[in-house]
């Protein structure tokens, strides 16, 4: 894969003032999320900062492991059914359902990756799309996921017991809680010794291997992490809207959070934030065109390839010579 | 003295009359048609069910009763997790104050759901599954024109009385094929026939020839089809290819729609037996109406749930007018506790769980020859009364009955 | 009632004729996709898409034009294949020095709008497309009953994929071809037009895509998301049977065909997913796929 260009888009190297950059998009970022619910819709906004956080963790996976996972829908939609589950049929409370959802997809990437890290670039990509689709067939039958009907009327419940959920305010304090958690531990994750290792690993393996790495195991964790906060945000989601379908399993969900990432750039730290953003909105106000939206979709995704592969946030960042 | 009292009496009248008026949120009175605008399901509702929303406000006359009335569209793909946000978003963002059609009961259940925790309303006409009045039954949703168990005690008892004692189900994955086959299983185990087994397909199939293989090879006297729109239609255009009918089996199409037959042709059709609560030839103002519609339909008729959507926003808008409110609980309350009576179904009434009650028509499928023309497809072959016709009160597990 | 283990026979062998013509679009499909990856080095994810396009052309060809089925076999994958070519031109070249991933979403994207737009125009439940006159109709021969058209279906796909392995393996512009695949540049050297071989190639796959999908139309009904979901199995057919590899997508697509329709018969539950099951098996003995050699 060295031959070639490497899919991520090349970060400038780290200048004294870098953090700076991050810090007052970070800061933005905040001031969105919090003051945004004022002037739009909280559920809307839910929805975007579920997707941004499945988005980054997509990226931690593309971006800073440099595989390309065709099949992260299956985390997103694993751990949607089972903290719906959880939460409606165990009764658990919602911190509890989220928990229960998370760790799910933990499992099922710990499984999966140990079949799909054996491979790599195209062969891995095709890999992770045949299993999530194996995994979408399975839901479709079990009885658990109630098929078509998905699990509907789940309870979003009382936080720890306490705090009733069903009022929009406090859910939306809950989502903004878990979205930033697992973006800064994706920030933390990318700025760590680990992260830098993963890097190398994307750059040049066997020099990597050379040096001493077991890059089979960096490449699972990383693949494993990925997975994990992929299914924070399905479990997070379930709750939001009290529903979990197949949508949520289906291979075109896989492929939007692929879009997202593409949009926003892949290999920064706020694209995926800024593709999700991007996306939803999009879907959200071209609704009533119908299926004019994948055409949009797919419209966006071969100018992207062709033309525009840094990103809206990696033009930016090319622009400031400052890595975002 | 007297004076001041009078005028007293008079501005309090004003700030009560004034205050009524204010109770229609916004001043305007907004109706969302959801279902399925081009899928499998969009030639039985679909655009249909927008232009009959639209005749219903008009022939209302809202506009000459001072009523500002508009009506929203959209498509919910038949997905449980779209209709929802998209009601969601409807009922929070756009002040959508009802919602009707919603057919597909798995997004019907789901937008009963979302209409009942924000106190709206839902006049369900497309949707099949009898959990609508029954388990999942709520005090904002009227289930206005058909449903599985009517469906199953209709046809399904017709089949049966006729010889066919031993069936396989063909079903729809999901709420609705798993409702109708098991009230069908019921009726035929009540009239002593037997079910040998039911094999379930995912919605939209294309193809049917490994279900109907296993159909054949279990040797029942009728294959019934726990399915509906496109589905059905798939189902019996393949049956034919492989000969199923000519091997001794018989196929019974549990829910078929005008529009369905439309779509087979009547040589493919001759002869089906089927259950509808209205068709257009019923009438001279069912058949006036129909005309009126076909006018702004490209000449295709109505089906049964474009009529039933007709009549539920009647209905809906002559309960806000009365109960000066639309405020979802409350309108459906009013609907309730007043009959029924428009053009097209007559006489009605809507019980406490929800369920709107008119007679319901056996109908089967006339051959090419006895047909005048396109859409003459009927001929009755039994009335059944409203009060045999739908499930009664206490069988339902409602638990608003108590 | 004959019986085999438990199952009439009646139901085993029309499960088993299902899984053969079930397995001739895989066979079909996967060969189009692994000629393309073989020098291209391109996943076609376009390809169920291209599949659908050679569908609505037959049904166009039909409804507008009035030509019938024997000539949309011809028409079809010359069109969709010129279309491929174009695509090929304009779009793949420039990918071509970057990384194989970015082709994957490029084609990925094209699906998209290719499959948003006919759905648009068309609804997304399916439209009928008529079996043909001389392959109409259908034999009892007695422990089964074997529609002809479905006959066919099969007898014809095994001619294409038969024909083209022959050329690519056994024939000197098939030489040409794989010393293509392993070293461009030699044979470049040599005076062979690397480039417009490699465009060729790339509008044959999407062509044999195009003739699965005119063949798909009577059985499956012609709509636009036929080949969204069925493109994804083709995928896990040609890993199993070794990415480059034309036997192994022939053979494994017929196989896995029948090894379906075989657990449609015993599990029903399990036959959507029995395909992936095997896949990841393969997976763990021979990554390379069945046929396949490492790279």
């Amino acid at each position: 894969m060295s031959a070639t260009q490497p899919v991520t888009g090349t970060q400038q190297p780290a200048a004294t003032g870098q953090f700076r950059h991050q810090g007052v998009a970070l800061a933005l970022m905040a001031a969105f999320f919090l003051l945004g619910p004022l002037v739009l819709y909280p559920v809307f906004l839910m929805k975007v900062m579920c997707f941004a956080l499945f988005a980054c963790a997509f990226n931690l996976l593309i971006g800073y492991g440099g595989l390309l996972s065709f099949g992260h829908a299956m985390f997103l939609g694993t751990a949607g059914y089972a903290s719906a589950h959880a939460a409606k049929v165990w009764g658990l409370t919602p911190e509890l359902a989220i928990l229960f959802g998370t760790a799910s997809a933990a499992l099922l990437g710990v499984v999966t990756g140990l079949l799909a890290i054996r491979r790599q670039g195209i062969y891995f990509a095709m890999i992770t799309l045949a299993l999530a689709q194996m995994i979408f067939f399975f839901y479709l039958q079990a009885e658990f996921t109630g098929g078509e009907d998905g699990i509907q009327a789940v309870p979003r419940g009382h936080l720890f017991g306490l705090v009733d959920l069903s009022n929009v305010w406090a859910m939306y304090a809950v989502v903004l809680v878990v979205f930033f958690g697992g973006f800064l531990l994706i920030y933390r994750t990318i700025h760590s010794p680990f992260g830098q290792v993963l890097k190398a690993i994307r750059e040049n393996e066997p020099r990597a291997i050379s040096l001493g790495y077991d890059t089979t195991r960096y490449k699972l964790i990383a693949y494993v992490l990925s997975g994990t906060l992929a299914g924070l945000a399905g479990a997070t989601k379930a709750l939001v809207f009290q529903l979990a379908s197949l949508t949520d399993v289906h291979w075109t969900m896989s492929g939007e959070v692929v879009l997202m990432t593409l949009v926003g750039g892949l290999g920064t730290v706020f694209g995926p934030v800024v593709g999700a953003l991007i996306i939803i909105s999009m879907q959200n106000y071209l609704a009533q065109l119908g299926a004019w939206v994948t055409v949009v979709q797919g419209a966006i995704f071969v100018l992207c390839v062709l033309l525009f592969r840094r990103g809206i946030v990696g033009e930016i960042a090319r622009l400031l010579r400052r890595p975002l | 003295m007297a004076v001041l009292r009078k005028m007293t009496a008079a501005v309090a009248l004003a700030l009560v009359a004034g205050g009524a008026q204010a109770q229609i949120s916004g001043n305007v009175i907004k109706i969302g048609v959801m279902n399925d605008m081009s899928g499998l399901y969009a030639d039985i509702g679909g655009p249909g069910s927008v232009i009959a929303a639209r005749m219903a406000v008009e022939d209302f006359g809202a506009a000459k009763k001072g009523m500002k009335v508009e009506v929203l569209a959209a498509d919910h793909q038949n997905k449980p997790d779209v209709g929802s946000t998209l009601a969601r978003q409807w009922y929070d963002v756009d002040g959508v104050d009802v919602i009707v059609d919603v057919p597909t009961s798995s997004v019907a259940l789901a937008v009963s759901q979302v209409t009942r925790d924000k106190g709206k309303a839902m006049l369900n006409t497309g949707a099949a599954s009898s959990d609508l009045t029954g388990k999942a039954c709520s005090p904002n949703t009227i289930h206005w024109l058909y449903d599985t168990w009517m469906l199953a005690n209709g046809t399904g008892n017709a089949v049966v009385k006729t010889g066919g004692d031993s069936w396989f189900f063909l079903t729809s994955d999901y709420a609705f094929g798993h409702a109708l086959e098991r009230d069908t299983a019921e009726v035929v185990k009540k009239a002593g026939g037997k079910v040998l087994g039911a094999v379930r397909h995912p919605l939209n199939t294309q193809d049917f020839s490994s279900f109907l293989l296993q159909a054949q090879a279990s040797k029942a006297k009728v294959i019934g089809l726990a399915n509906a729109g496109g589905d059905t239609i798939n189902s019996i255009k393949q049956a034919a290819e492989f000969g199923i009918v000519q091997g001794g089996q018989s196929l019974a199409g549990l829910l078929v729609f005008l529009t369905d037959v439309h779509g087979l042709g009547l040589k493919t059709a001759q002869g089906l037996v089927l259950t509808e609560s209205w068709y257009w030839d019923l009438n001279d103002s069912s058949r006036a109406w129909a005309k009126r519609f076909a006018a702004q339909h490209g000449g295709k008729y109505p089906s049964m749930d474009h009529a039933g959507v007709y009549s539920a926003v009647l209905h809906y808008l002559k309960a806000v007018e009365a109960g000066k409110t639309d405020d979802g609980t409350k309108v459906v309350a009013k609907m309730k506790s007043m009959p029924t009576d428009d053009p097209l179904f007559g006489k009605g009434t809507i019980r406490e769980d929800g369920r709107k009650l008119h007679p319901v028509y056996l109908f089967e499928v006339k051959k090419p020859s006895e047909s005048k023309g396109p859409y003459d497809y009927y001929k009755v072959r039994a009335t059944i009364p409203a009060e045999q016709a739908f499930r009664p009160l206490k069988d339902g597990g409602c638990p608003l009955v108590k | 009632m004959t019986e085999i283990f438990g199952i009439p026979t009646v139901a085993l062998f029309g499960q088993l004729l299902i899984g053969l013509i079930n397995g001739s679009f895989y066979a079909l499909l996967s060969l189009g996709l692994a000629v393309i990856f073989g020098l291209l080095n391109i996943i076609n994810f376009t390809h169920g898409a291209q599949y659908m396009l050679g569908a609505f052309c037959a049904y166009l060809l039909l409804n507008k034009l009035g030509l019938g089925y024997w000539w949309a076999l011809l028409i079809a994958p010359i069109v969709v294949g010129i279309t491929g070519v174009i695509i090929e031109r304009t779009m793949l070249k420039p990918l071509y020095k970057l990384d194989h991933l970015y082709g994957l979403l490029l084609t990925f994207g094209l699906a998209l709008i290719i499959q948003g737009i006919f759905r648009n125009e068309y609804g997304s439940s399916g439209m009928p497309y008529p079996v043909p006159a001389e392959l109409a109709g259908g034999k009892n021969l007695g422990f089964m009953f074997l529609p002809v058209y479905r006959g066919w279906v099969i007898v014809a796909s095994l001619i294409v994929c038969l024909g083209t392995w022959y050329v690519i393996e056994r024939t000197k512009l098939g030489s040409y071809l794989r010393a293509a695949t392993e070293n461009p540049q030699l044979v470049q050297a040599f005076g062979i037009n690397v480039p417009r071989m490699i465009t060729l190639t790339y509008g044959f796959g999407v062509a044999l895509a195009a003739f699965a999908g005119v063949m798909a139309g009577p059985i499956y009904q012609v709509s636009p998301q036929m080949g969204a979901d069925l493109i994804i199995v083709v995928f896990a057919v040609v890993v199993i049977g070794g990415m480059g590899s034309i036997m192994g997508s022939i053979v494994t697509g017929f196989g896995l065909g029948v090894i379906e329709g075989l657990t449609k018969v015993f599990y029903p539950e399990a036959s959507n997913t029995v395909i992936f099951i095997i896949m990841a098996i393969v997976l763990l003995i021979k990554p390379a796929g069945l046929f396949g050699t490492q790279k």
